[in-house]
């Protein structure tokens, strides 16, 4: 039996984090992971639709500068129930945007625990951990945990393949 | 009673599911608490509710009734604090049950060939025969493959 976690010391260092809403539920993302928080409405001018029938949670791409980034549904992701949607988190360091329905607040985790073992399917690269905030506990979502290398794969060889028979179309305002 | 034969005798906690009894080994609980909120959020694990936060350790709860009396535990009256044995770490999990819970000291039979993966053996406590359970085969985990490297339980945020 392993004893009690002990307390976060005074001194140990935070993070700042954006709790923000999917269908109801709760997720935090580092703010570090954050590159741009945009509203959907914003993005409509510079987003392309992309048709994958096997990854529904992807419907549009977004370029940034040079890059096409892949927009996933955060709903779609999690498996959520649908809901429009009103933001947009352009993640660092990754081809992945992610829409959200809302930002509820910054904070700052002093502690981060592990997904416990007993999850063991898709969920452990979807989080990075959990944490307790105001005694409840929210799931940290990893920025790579969105696409694997496999559904960047697909998502590029349906790009290119519209883009060579009839390029992006624009998201109908 | 001989030596020999109080030698062989084990401490195993009786829980209740419903209208039937299991026993765990009573080296693998650690607390027996009352049922507290459940976080629930998404995720692709069978079996697995949600977690509970205890002391400030985040713990998943494990609904063993599917398989041990073929229907979910709804009107849980306890949650049982176990340690479940991963690869490389011991972790604990909530296991929901249905009555008290009662420790006590029996003899075991190991389990047979025959046996399913979450029976580890037998006892016999006033007349009734019990399934004593394999908390590692019961509750969902890693497939034991020497890749798996676990992160660990705790570890400080980054800036």
């Amino acid at each position: 039996m392993s004893s009690a976690p002990t307390k976060a010391s005074s001194s140990a260092r935070s993070e700042q984090i954006i709790l923000f809403r999917v269908a109801g539920q709760l997720f935090a993302i580092s703010s570090a992971s954050v590159q741009e928080v945009r509203s959907v409405d914003s993005l409509a001018g510079s987003s392309a639709e992309i048709s994958a029938p096997t990854l529904k949670k992807v419907r549009h791409t977004v370029q940034r500068g040079d890059k096409a980034l892949f927009v996933v549904n955060g709903a779609a992701h999690f498996g959520l129930p649908q809901t429009p949607g009103g933001l947009v988190f352009v993640l660092r360091r990754t081809r992945t945007a992610l829409l959200v329905d809302g930002i509820e607040k910054m904070t700052s985790m002093t502690r981060l625990q592990s997904l416990p073992s007993a999850f063991c399917r898709e969920e452990r690269a979807w989080y990075r951990g959990l944490t307790a905030l105001d005694q409840t506990v929210i799931p940290v979502v990893s920025p790579e945990g969105f696409l694997t290398p496999e559904e960047l794969a697909l998502l590029d060889s349906v790009t290119a393949a519209q883009e060579s028979s009839e390029g992006g179309t624009q998201i109908p305002q | 009673m001989t030596l020999s034969t109080e030698l062989e005798l084990q401490a195993f906690v009786l829980l209740r599911l419903g209208d039937r009894r299991f026993a765990l080994a009573a080296h693998h609980i650690a607390e027996l608490v009352a049922p507290s909120r459940i976080f629930r959020f998404p995720h692709r694990t069978p079996k697995v509710e949600g977690v509970i936060l205890r002391r400030g350790r985040i713990i998943p709860v494990c609904d063993v009734g599917d398989i041990l009396i073929g229907k979910s535990v709804l009107a849980r009256r306890f949650y049982l604090l176990a340690v479940r044995n991963y690869i490389t770490q011991k972790e604990w999990v909530a296991i929901p049950v249905t009555g008290e819970c009662e420790l006590i000291n029996a003899e075991l039979t190991p389990a047979g060939e025959s046996d399913a993966p979450h029976v580890s053996g037998w006892l016999s406590h006033n007349g009734e025969v019990i399934e004593v359970l394999n908390l590692d085969a019961l509750t969902p985990g890693p497939a034991p493959t020497p890749r798996h490297r676990p992160a660990p339980a705790f570890v400080e945020a980054r800036p």
